[in-house]
């Protein structure tokens, strides 16, 4: 019980990355996949994020009477992480607009068809 | 004074050339600020390989940080011998660049060609020479999104979707490195490379490192497309500019090869990687897998550069054996492979760039006859066709060699049978196209319109062929420097 409860951080993790990989795979439709590499990659930032937490810490900021922080760096590189995420979000729907208006399709299987016809 | 500042001097120059490019939006001034930005390149990758050889590591504290805190820039042989083989060929793909891009790639997208290629250029150095695995993950997804971006600049249609499919691979393999060095971090508390081999000694046993170990193994083998991990590239080689795909097939996979060396001797070290964890019998699997299928895939390709988008599949092979004996030669051979296979591919795929440059495609119906309508690019392609199958004199012969070495020197010859019978593969699809191109008539809509491409681009081709046999003739710097990189590997004294 307490493998559940006192890591439930990683099972939510887990799930997430999970259902994101999954939907990569089983989704036909390429904005829909972008959507579940997302949900994959935002696993990995929580996995980062939930790793910094020091019981019993608080923010990383220097106060008075407090001697006991979260580590911060997790945080500053998942910064870094979310950025690049989001810049190949930008970059995987910009080629979409540009597959659909090549193919007229968004979808794997009709753009498959197309290029088997050649 | 400057030479203290070359590691980085190397990352900075072409990452600052990206956005100079971008901002004059011209396409000369574009085309030769890189090509000025990637000889600058090549001339510091030859500098710290000099020093390297000299005076041993270099390790340089970016910011003035000391290292286990800030950011370590870290050259020692191994990482030197890559910058160098990088530089070098985006320097003469670039030289070869200026007219095949112009005819390869739309007018107004030709100074964002120029600033994508920087930034990946900027990227894959960046990946060789950093010493923090956190900075290696973002150059990573630098050259890897700028290499989508210019896969997708080509004007067949079926460059979008195979960067897309790219795009979904790079980027799950690129998580799965992340995964693995959040873990890593969980565990030691650094992102250090050097800090990091100290401090995973006391905690291998745990279930943890283990975990992180195969996430990063994974995620570097989609990157080096490992069979089976292998599917993203024929289709963004095949449909790349031609350019685009001699540029990234020489080096790409290359420096995601180094990465994987880097994990396993450098932070894991051999005792881990190779006898906790059996990665050494599964890469030997896998290494054979690639071989074959990718030779005996790129025998049925129609189109040259998917044939040779399989073949490069299959040279990963051979790297991947090379790793797999966890003996000096063997490491020595995988070392030597990786320099020799970007000479190789590159100088094939240069040489399909002519083609391209003046057939408009290379599928083996157009290459009828070419053996005489444009006899110096077809001979550029014969000798780079007999570099790829190992024939001495030539540098496919010389890691070949060692390989071969390596497998008799474990005792365990029908490898050294296997790779030799691969080789056999590799003669049958380059005789191929030599048998299309020299004993066929050309098609009649060709004869008299085809001639020999433009010396600008025959020259660049026919460098890096005179560099497949002049490092097939003269060892002494490519065997010395990767002897010495496996030595350093394997932390065995000289």
């Amino acid at each position: 019980m307490n493998v559940l409860i006192g890591h439930y951080n990683y099972w939510i993790v887990i799930f997430l990355m999970m259902a994101g990989l999954y939907v990569v795979i089983a989704q036909g439709n390429l904005v829909k996949k972008i959507v579940g590499l997302n949900i994959f990659q935002a696993s990995v930032f929580i996995l980062f994020i939930s790793m910094g937490k020091v019981e019993g810490g608080t923010a990383p900021i220097v106060t008075q009477g407090v001697s006991l922080y979260s580590n911060p760096l997790p945080h500053v590189l998942i910064l870094t992480a979310i950025v690049v995420g989001v810049a190949t979000t930008a970059l995987a729907l910009a080629l979409v607009v540009r597959i659909n208006e090549a193919y007229r399709s968004v979808e794997e299987d009709e753009i498959h068809e197309q290029d088997q016809s050649f | 004074m400057i030479t203290q500042h070359l590691p980085i001097l190397q990352v900075i120059v072409p990452l600052l050339t990206a956005p100079l490019c971008l901002l004059v939006q011209d396409r000369r001034f574009a085309w030769g600020v890189s090509l000025a930005a990637s000889w600058t390149a090549f001339l510091i990758a030859a500098l710290l390989l000099d020093q390297t050889l000299e005076q041993g590591v270099i390790s340089y504290e970016l910011g003035g940080w000391p290292t286990p805190w800030g950011i370590e820039y870290r050259v020692d042989t191994v990482n030197a011998f890559v910058l160098l083989i990088v530089a070098a060929i985006s320097s003469v793909v670039l030289l070869f660049a200026q007219r095949s891009v112009a005819k390869e790639i739309l007018f107004t997208r030709i100074p964002l060609f120029y600033t994508a290629y920087m930034l990946c250029l900027a990227g894959l150095l960046g990946i060789t020479v950093t010493g923090d695995v956190f900075n290696l993950f973002v150059f990573m997804e630098i050259s890897a999104l700028s290499s989508y971006t210019l896969i997708a600049l080509s004007e067949q249609r079926r460059a979008l979707t195979a960067a897309y499919q790219y795009l979904f691979m790079g980027t799950i393999g690129a998580t799965f490195i992340l995964i693995g060095i959040g873990l890593l971090y969980m565990m030691t508390g650094t992102l250090n490379m050097q800090d990091l081999s100290q401090r995973l000694p006391a905690v291998t046993g745990t279930r943890t490192v283990e975990t992180a170990f195969a996430f990063l193994t994974v995620g570097i083998s989609i990157k080096i497309a490992l069979v089976p991990l292998h599917l993203w590239l024929p289709n963004a080689y095949a449909y790349a500019p031609s350019v685009v795909s001699a540029f990234i097939a020489a080096t790409a996979t290359k420096v995601a090869f180094y990465v994987l060396l880097r994990f396993m001797f450098t932070i894991f070290g051999v005792s881990f990687a190779f006898k906790t964890m059996p990665l050494n019998f599964i890469f030997m699997v896998l290494a054979l897998a690639a071989m074959f299928a990718g030779s005996t895939a790129a025998i049925f390709q129609d189109n040259i550069k998917r044939l040779l988008a399989y073949s490069s599949i299959a040279q990963i092979g051979y790297m991947i054996l090379g790793i797999s004996f966890a003996s000096v030669t063997g490491l020595t051979a995988a070392i030597l492979h990786l320099f020799n296979h970007a000479l190789m591919k590159g100088a094939l795929f240069l040489s399909l760039g002519c083609i391209v440059y003046r057939l408009g495609m290379a599928n083996m119906e157009q290459m009828r006859g070419l053996g005489r309508l444009m006899p110096w690019t077809m001979a550029a392609f014969v000798i780079g066709g007999l570099s790829l199958i190992g024939v001495p004199l030539t540098v496919g012969f010389i890691s070949k060699w060692y390989l071969v070495v390596g497998a008799l020197e474990r005792g365990w010859w029908p490898l050294a049978v296997a790779v030799l019978v691969a080789s056999l593969l590799a003669l049958v699809y380059v005789w191929r196209v030599v048998e299309v191109a020299y004993f066929q008539a050309p098609s009649p809509a060709h004869a008299g319109e085809i001639r020999e491409a433009p010396r600008s681009m025959l020259l660049p081709t026919w460098a890096l062929i005179i560099a497949n046999l002049y490092f097939g003739i003269d060892t002494s710097l490519t065997v010395g420097v990767a002897s010495q990189a496996a030595r350093q590997l394997l932390g065995v004294s000289e």
